[in-house]
């Protein structure tokens, strides 16, 4: 009886606490090199960001106290180049995102139809380019983009068609970059989706065929439906990929012609490490993860939907 | 009589179906072919028409030349940042996934949800503070910033998790009651269980590693601490005057060693991607 009661007497719940916690000190050492290396590069960097974008800093001296003038200068007079940035990122995605995403479906789904003999070798070849490393790709892509006899040029005169100015035009460069980023992403891409297709139990597809569909409906009203959150987990990787893109862009096109394909994180990069704009680039970056953190939880509202 | 042209149908699809695959595998394969042509060619034969796939004008120059710039040099720093930052992660995201998945301490659910959370902070975000940290360790032209902040990271400490929650209770018990400490069931049980998760996983490391181009280029000012990706971008000939057949070279060089890996462990390379995908 008086057992009963102190067992539910605060401080004793406290020490129950207290004594779980002892007795598993163990878990809290093994998990703790996570929290403390969060602290030191995570913790205390997103706060000095904050701190930053309010002040005037080249990195030496001392800082100036501008309140929110990096901000009022990012969406007022100063702000071209990174919204530019954005609408490059925005692009980017619609001109890459859809085709890459449904040749990845429908790549997989020919893989796992069991149609296709040599799968295999199929598949690795689809998806060495991704690892390789893109910043060699991207001179490998600039070398067959070149204007003057590089590969794809050549090829394209030896059809009787003009050659195209690949990375000398704004929209072409954006096409090449969207060419070298596909090229890149598409076996991750369809590596998810088949992973994804192998959730799905096969009955279901014979049996949408035996009731009178198309292989085409089949794919349509019962494959994509089944594959949205792999499909919508593809796409939000790829939004943040393509205002995220870096090494592509540093090795193709540099960010040209005119800016054409500026990425936000080349813009950023730029403005801290070469302007050594501190204060600028961390009011940037905040902006651009707000946008960031918008768009998937939107993505996530509208699509991430299961019903 | 009937089944004839429908047999005939489907072969006619697996034609097409066939061709259009082999193309698209052939234009996944062309950059590697077309690195591989260039970096044994002669300057007049690099752009030209009809390209020139071989010929026998193909020599070492081209690698000479790179070799004598310090590539191999380059190349050791790459292997070097990329083994030390796997080797180094694997074991702090076994360790941290462990923690998680076999211990029920108070606040796991709380910690473990906080560290997926921090998946969401962008790069960007934490670059230039970090940067300055790395300034007043007097880290700056040295790999540790390439090693360090990441070494107990949330994705691989959730990727271990997933992966060491199978292992069943009663073994790791076992060992408990054969005297085994805490840390001592780590190593002796769960690392060796673990190998292939954590080939999995180090592969998407080494991978990772092997290929970051920002991180080195912040932190690695002197050209003998190049990782290749620096090394190719830094390296220019005079004005005017591309160097296609040297940067083919080191783009030989970068993605090789990857291929060869990645074509010996296809299956836990994927399967990792999968895993850390499908989850979460």
């Amino acid at each position: 009886m008086a057992r009963a009661i102190s067992a539910s007497t605060p401080g004793d719940r406290r020490r129950g606490l207290w004594r779980e916690i002892v007795k598993n000190r163990w878990a809290y050492v093994f998990i703790s090199p996570f929290y403390i290396l969060f602290l030191v590069f995570g913790f205390f960097p997103v706060l000095f960001s904050i701190y930053l974008s309010f002040h005037k800093w080249k990195g030496l001296g001392p800082m100036e106290f501008v309140g929110l003038g990096n901000y009022t200068y990012l969406f007022g007079i100063g702000g071209k180049v990174f919204w530019q940035s954005i609408l490059n990122g925005i692009l980017l995605f619609f001109m890459y995102v859809p085709i890459m995403t449904f040749l990845a479906i429908v790549l997989a789904v020919i893989l796992n139809s069991r149609l296709v003999r040599f799968f295999q070798a199929y598949r690795t070849m689809i998806f060495a380019p991704y690892v390789t490393s893109m910043v060699a790709a991207g001179f490998t892509f600039r070398l067959m983009l070149e204007n003057k006899g590089g590969l794809f040029n050549v090829a394209l005169n030896m059809l009787g068609l003009p050659g195209v100015p690949w990375l000398e035009h704004i929209w072409w460069a954006r096409v090449s970059l969207c060419l070298l980023v596909t090229w890149g992403w598409l076996g991750y891409n369809m590596v998810l989706m088949l992973a994804g297709l192998q959730t799905i139990p096969r009955e279901l597809n014979e049996a949408a065929l035996i009731d009178g569909a198309s292989p085409v409906q089949a794919f349509f009203y019962v494959t994509i439906p089944l594959l949205r959150p792999v499909i919508l987990f593809a796409v939000i990787l790829s939004t943040m990929g393509s205002f995220g893109l870096f090494n592509e862009v540093m090795a193709l096109t540099g960010g040209g012609p005119m800016r054409a394909t500026l990425t936000t994180l080349v813009q950023i990069y730029g403005v801290a490490f070469g302007q050594y704009r501190f204060g600028r680039a961390s009011a940037e970056a905040y902006v651009y993860f707000a946008l960031i953190f918008g768009l998937t939880f939107l993505q996530f509202r509208y699509f991430g939907r299961q019903d | 009589m009937t089944i004839l042209p429908r047999r005939l149908k489907i072969l006619a699809g697996q034609a097409v179906l066939y061709s259009l695959l082999t193309l698209l595998a052939l234009f996944m394969m062309l950059p590697f072919i077309w690195m591989l042509s260039t970096s044994f060619k002669p300057q007049s034969e690099i752009f030209v028409s009809p390209p020139v796939l071989i010929s026998p004008n193909m020599n070492l120059d081209g690698y000479r030349y790179i070799i004598e710039y310090g590539v191999l040099r380059s190349l050791w720093n790459t292997f070097f940042v990329a083994f030390s930052f796997t080797a180094v992660s694997l074991f702090f995201c076994a360790l941290g996934g462990y923690g998680f998945a076999k211990y029920r301490f108070p606040g796991r659910e709380g910690l473990f949800a906080f560290l997926l959370g921090t998946m969401i902070i962008p790069g960007a975000v934490t670059m230039v503070p970090t940067y300055i940290i790395m300034l007043k360790l007097g880290w700056m032209n040295t790999f540790w910033p390439l090693i360090v902040p990441g070494a107990a990271n949330a994705f691989g400490i959730f990727f271990m998790r997933q992966y060491i929650s199978a292992i069943s209770d009663e073994l790791l018990d076992a060992a408990r009651i054969d005297g085994c400490g805490e840390f001592g069931i780590f190593t002796r049980c769960i690392l060796p269980i673990c190998v292939p998760g954590l080939t999995s996983l180090g592969l998407i490391f080494f991978m990772g590693t092997w290929n970051n181009y920002l991180g080195p280029l912040i932190y690695l000012k002197s050209p003998e601490k190049f990782t290749l990706p620096l090394f190719m971008m830094q390296m220019s000939g005079p004005p005017g005057f591309s160097m296609y057949r040297e940067w083919m070279g080191v783009a030989v060089i970068s993605v090789v060693p990857l291929l060869i890996i990645f074509l010996i462990f296809q299956r836990r390379f994927t399967e990792g991607l999968i895993a850390g995908a499908i989850k979460g």
